[in-house]
């Protein structure tokens, strides 16, 4: 496949290697050092790192700011972006704005529900969903037009991702949905953290039996435990989340002070069975407030050195 | 219909508690069936305010009167004879009729007596739901008949978002997820192949969004 | 049996206490009642299957309204006997009269009286 953008990611994925992205949680304040200090702990074990959008739709330093602060330290980010907070107007204002640093990298979400955050009296936008920001991200690049159909000077550059839980409900459409999404123009896919692997492997089989393996790049999720709460936690309250009973017991059946040792232990496994699976183009490890456990995984799931591509 | 829900008395108390003789003007349409502001929740309310005022040292007039609509001319005229001799009104109709009530008698203070919420069904007895937002296009042909817009925490045309689990939402685990009653529709319907179809951009121009709407019908304008 | 109950009890008859409504409630106190007990079938006995459930959540409603004009929702009670059981139709009568007066004149009463006087 040749590439559409000047994303390295996008690049590296082409080129047929496994990719690794990380993420990053903008602080809750305006201090650019936590962002500058979690991005130079792993930038050299990933290719790319997703800034979140407010994620839990708890009011944080936006997004976009954090992804020009890594640019400007020559690390590729991923712009994630929310359709709860923003209509039409301000989603395409921020694509140009990201698009005017040279972010290549855009992920279209939905966005948690204003509940469960610390503006739960908010209003919502919802003006387009996930799927049509797919959709308009890709007419903003290949047509070069805005929505409203008037040229774009310097159309954006954007490889084109979105989310992918292969553990909501109802599981029948899970393979569709991605097929929808694939057909509304997305690029790359960063899935659900994965700890039910069967699961996860009997929703890739199908994915590769319609051939969308051929037509997305999937990312694998994986998030880390650092304790049996977390597992606990995870299974029980965070939405679409699926974490076996038998891995919860494993991290419950450690002794507290290895836990956390045991829940990389757990990651780094995940990885190494997941790199088999056909259709599974690379990782996206999400380590929450962890992110200085990421060089550790990536260096023992083998996915060390990164590769370098022009 | 038009849903509402009765306001503490204790604010309408707060809100009117200046006055010396007021009207509580109940409405005989869809806040009368869904138990809000009809004939027996005007008295219910009225009775209630005369013996708070009277425990308060004062004799308020609390008169009870019930329309047949507050959302037609014809029907709020019915009080212009008796309009002035109150000095306030609490109208627990729908926001409409407060409204239309606020317009047709311009100095007469008018007070609403319930909440309103929603244009929806009576699900059970005592139990009311969402049904329609009045986004002024209709698309119910393509999703199987349950509206997204109305149905979905976040109006999502292509849904389910990620947070739906065993058919609820994430917002609230009583809640059905309306992606899910619309895929459940589709199958029954045997429309399956229609999930993939991807729903274009919404043009929210006729919903709220747009300006308030107005429909004028020449074929039955006088 | 022959029985005696407080004379300050009045008897309003209705078919069944599902057709107690809260408005009824709170006419009688408008009109000066000091306090008003519904006295229904036995749970689970109502002819109506659910009448005498509805005339609890009522008082409920009734006595929640009451509380907050500041009447008091203690001057409203159900009760639930057998038709045959005239001394439990009198123990009740005989409790909510002490309670009522134990609770006083309701306070509307005063309220009137004053409002004419002045």
């Amino acid at each position: 496949m040749s590439t559409n953008t000047p994303s390295k990611l996008e690049k590296i994925l082409t080129a047929g290697h496994l990719a690794v992205t990380s993420e990053c949680g903008p602080p809750r304040g305006s201090d650019p050092e936590v962002i500058t200090e979690k991005a130079n702990l792993i930038k050299d074990h990933v290719d790319a790192i997703n800034v979140t959008d407010n994620q839990t739709s708890m009011t944080r330093l936006c997004s976009l700011a954090a992804c020009i602060r890594l640019k400007l330290m020559g690390v590729e980010p991923v712009l994630q972006m929310v359709t709860r907070d923003r209509n039409r107007i301000a989603l395409q204002s921020d694509i140009l704005g990201a698009a005017s640093f040279d972010i290549h990298n855009i992920l279209c979400l939905s966005g948690d529900h204003q509940s469960f955050g610390d503006c739960a009296q908010g209003q919502n936008v919802h003006d387009i969903d996930s799927m049509q920001l797919i959709q308009t991200v890709r007419h903003m690049r290949d047509d070069g037009k805005f929505l409203g159909g008037d040229d774009i000077k310097r159309p954006p550059q954007m490889f084109v991702g979105a989310a992918a839980n292969p553990f909501a409900d109802p599981y029948e459409i899970r393979v569709p949905r991605l097929a929808k999404k694939i057909a509304a123009g997305v690029e790359f896919i960063q899935t659900q953290c994965i700890y039910n692997l069967d699961k996860f492997e009997d929703w890739m089989k199908k994915v590769c039996d319609r051939g969308l393996n051929e037509k997305v790049y999937i990312l694998a999720g994986l998030t880390p435990m650092k304790s049996a709460g977390m597992a606990r936690y995870m299974k029980n309250r965070v939405p679409g989340m699926d974490v076996p009973d038998d891995i919860v017991k494993r991290m419950a059946d450690t002794p507290k002070e290895k836990q956390a040792q045991e829940g990389i232990d757990i990651c780094v496994e995940a990885i190494q069975r997941l790199k088999e699976v056909k259709g599974v183009s690379g990782f996206h490890i999400m380590a929450i407030e962890w992110e200085e456990k990421v060089p550790e995984i990536v260096e023992r799931a083998g996915l060390h050195p990164r590769p370098s591509v022009n | 219909m038009i849903v509402a829900d009765k306001k503490p008395i204790e604010e309408i108390i707060e809100t009117i508690k200046d006055h010396q003789s007021i009207l509580v003007l109940g409405c005989n349409e869809c806040v009368t069936v869904c138990e809000a502001g009809g004939k027996k929740e005007v008295g219910i309310l009225a009775s209630a305010l005369r013996m708070h005022f009277l425990q308060q040292g004062r004799e308020v007039n609390i008169a009870e009167r019930t329309l047949e609509r507050q959302c037609d001319h014809e029907y709020l005229e019915e009080i212009r004879d008796i309009i002035d001799d109150y000095d306030a009104v609490v109208s627990i109709a729908c926001g409409v009729g407060v409204q239309f009530m606020a317009e047709k008698y311009q100095s007469k203070p008018i007070y609403p007596g319930v909440n309103t919420l929603f244009m929806g069904v009576t699900e059970a007895r005592g139990v009311w739901t969402e049904r329609c937002q009045g986004c002024g296009q209709c698309i119910l042909a393509s999703t199987g008949g349950i509206c997204p817009v109305s149905r979905c925490a976040k109006r999502i045309f292509n849904g389910p978002c990620g947070g739906s689990a065993s058919g609820k939402c994430e917002v609230d685990k009583e809640l059905e997820c309306g992606w899910q009653l619309i895929i459940d529709r589709l199958k029954a319907l045997g429309r399956m192949d229609d999930y993939e179809n991807i729903s274009p951009l919404k043009d929210w121009s006729t919903d709220r969004a747009g300006g308030p709407r107005k429909v004028v019908r020449e074929d039955v304008e006088l | 049996m022959r029985l005696s109950y407080p004379t300050s009890i009045k008897i309003i008859r209705v078919p069944c206490t599902g057709k107690v409504d809260i408005l009824h409630i709170m006419r009688s106190f408008e009109k000066g009642a000091d306090g008003v007990y519904v006295v229904g079938c036995r749970e689970g006995d109502c002819h109506y299957n659910s009448g005498n459930f509805r005339a609890r959540k009522r008082v409920e409603q009734a006595q929640q309204l009451l509380d907050t004009i500041g009447i008091g929702g203690h001057r409203v009670r159900m009760c639930n006997l057998s038709s045959s059981d005239g001394p439990l139709f009198v123990k009740y009568a005989q409790e909510m009269h002490e309670k009522i007066l134990e609770a006083g004149p309701n306070p509307i009463k005063l309220a009137k009286k004053k409002a004419k006087a002045a």
